[in-house]
């Protein structure tokens, strides 16, 4: 028993320091941590799929005839990330934010205001981007005169990276898509 | 002076009263998750302690349920003043998914004044460290609020908003 102890004893001094020095020093998040959501205005088209699956209804989305506002009640977000998964143009995406406390609630308050502009025939919302403004603001086209058709004229994979850290979801593979 | 030092050298040692006020239990694990050795929260003198009369703090944890309310209410006065009301979990934020149910109060703030609020459902321990670090003033605050809009220029968007809400529902 004795040598047991004396085992433990020298067990110990070997550990070393395990405790982290987090407030004093950053702890990185492990991959796939789904942390605060974020979101793009430029990318957004109001299609409500992001308040239709939202469990606790933290996204509310309220068509104001040639404005959508979407709010965003992240004090009840529970970071299922669903509204990413759903999103089509991946215009909401959680990141690896979790330093969110605050003695104020209204931090956690979001906004998001997208103007959509209606049909003169039926009256009913569209996308207000053409198809070349799209490329643009995906920045499948550049925007120096280098850059232009950089990727090609239909580019199966955009240059910029959707993969987020809290990525759930897989990118479409290199010639399946588009 | 006395009294100065004592603010000094005691001011920053929170002791801590968890209360469950209808959680599902994650977030109450992650709580003694940051008691362990490895996110050793007393090394800023927070421990838990078994009365609230002994307590600086009082960690609220769960969406405050109709039943529990009075009872949160009878801690909380309980509690010596000066005292801090952390809530952990976004059911104690924000009432979670129960938001809205009829047994569910929706909050810790709708029962007693909350100093620091953690979301996350359940937060970090890292997180609930942050927020008690915060509680303490040692870290700054991070999060803002994020307001976006995507108009074209020209487009006066208060005041088409203050017509819009304006406009009787049966004219839209």
């Amino acid at each position: 028993m004795f040598k047991a102890k004396l085992k433990e004893a020298v067990i110990c001094f070997g550990a070393g320091r395990v405790t982290l020095k987090y407030p004093f020093e950053p702890s990185p998040v492990p991959p796939k941590f789904r942390g605060k959501i974020e979101f793009d205005a430029r990318k957004c088209i109001a299609c409500g799929g992001c308040a239709n699956v939202c469990p606790p209804r933290c996204i509310v989305i309220e068509d104001m005839g040639e404005v959508a506002k979407i709010t965003f009640n992240l004090d009840r977000c529970i970071q299922c990330a669903r509204c990413y998964e759903v999103c089509p143009e991946k215009a909401i995406w959680p990141t690896d934010e979790f330093e969110t406390a605050t003695p104020d609630k209204s931090d956690l308050k979001s906004e998001m205001i997208v103007w959509m502009s209606t049909c003169q025939r039926c009256g009913r919302c569209f996308e207000t981007d053409n198809a070349i403004d799209k490329f643009e603001s995906k920045r499948w086209r550049g925007r120096g005169p280098g850059e232009a058709n950089k990727h090609g004229i239909f580019p199966i994979k955009p240059p910029i990276d959707f993969s987020m850290p809290g990525s759930l979801v897989r990118e479409p593979e290199e010639g399946q898509g588009q | 002076m006395i009294a100065d030092l004592c603010k000094k050298m005691l001011g920053k040692s929170l002791w801590l009263f968890h209360t469950n006020c209808g959680a599902c239990n994650g977030c109450d694990i992650e709580v003694i998750d940051v008691l362990t050795p490895y996110y050793d929260v007393e090394r800023f003198g927070m421990k838990l302690v078994g009365s609230p009369r002994h307590a600086d703090a009082l960690v609220v944890t769960g969406s405050v349920s109709r039943q529990v309310a009075p009872a949160l209410r009878r801690l909380y006065e309980a509690t010596p003043d000066p005292k801090v009301v952390i809530a952990v979990g976004t059911c104690a934020v924000g009432g979670n998914i129960w938001f809205d149910t009829y047994n569910i109060l929706g909050g810790a703030d709708k029962v007693v004044p909350v100093t620091v609020y953690i979301p996350g459902c359940p937060p970090r321990p890292e997180a609930i460290i942050y927020g008690a670090a915060l509680a303490l003033g040692m870290v700054p605050k991070k999060v803002k609020p994020q307001h976006e809009q995507h108009v074209p220029r020209g487009f006066d968007l208060d005041a088409y908003i203050a017509k819009w809400q304006d406009t009787p529902v049966v004219a839209r």
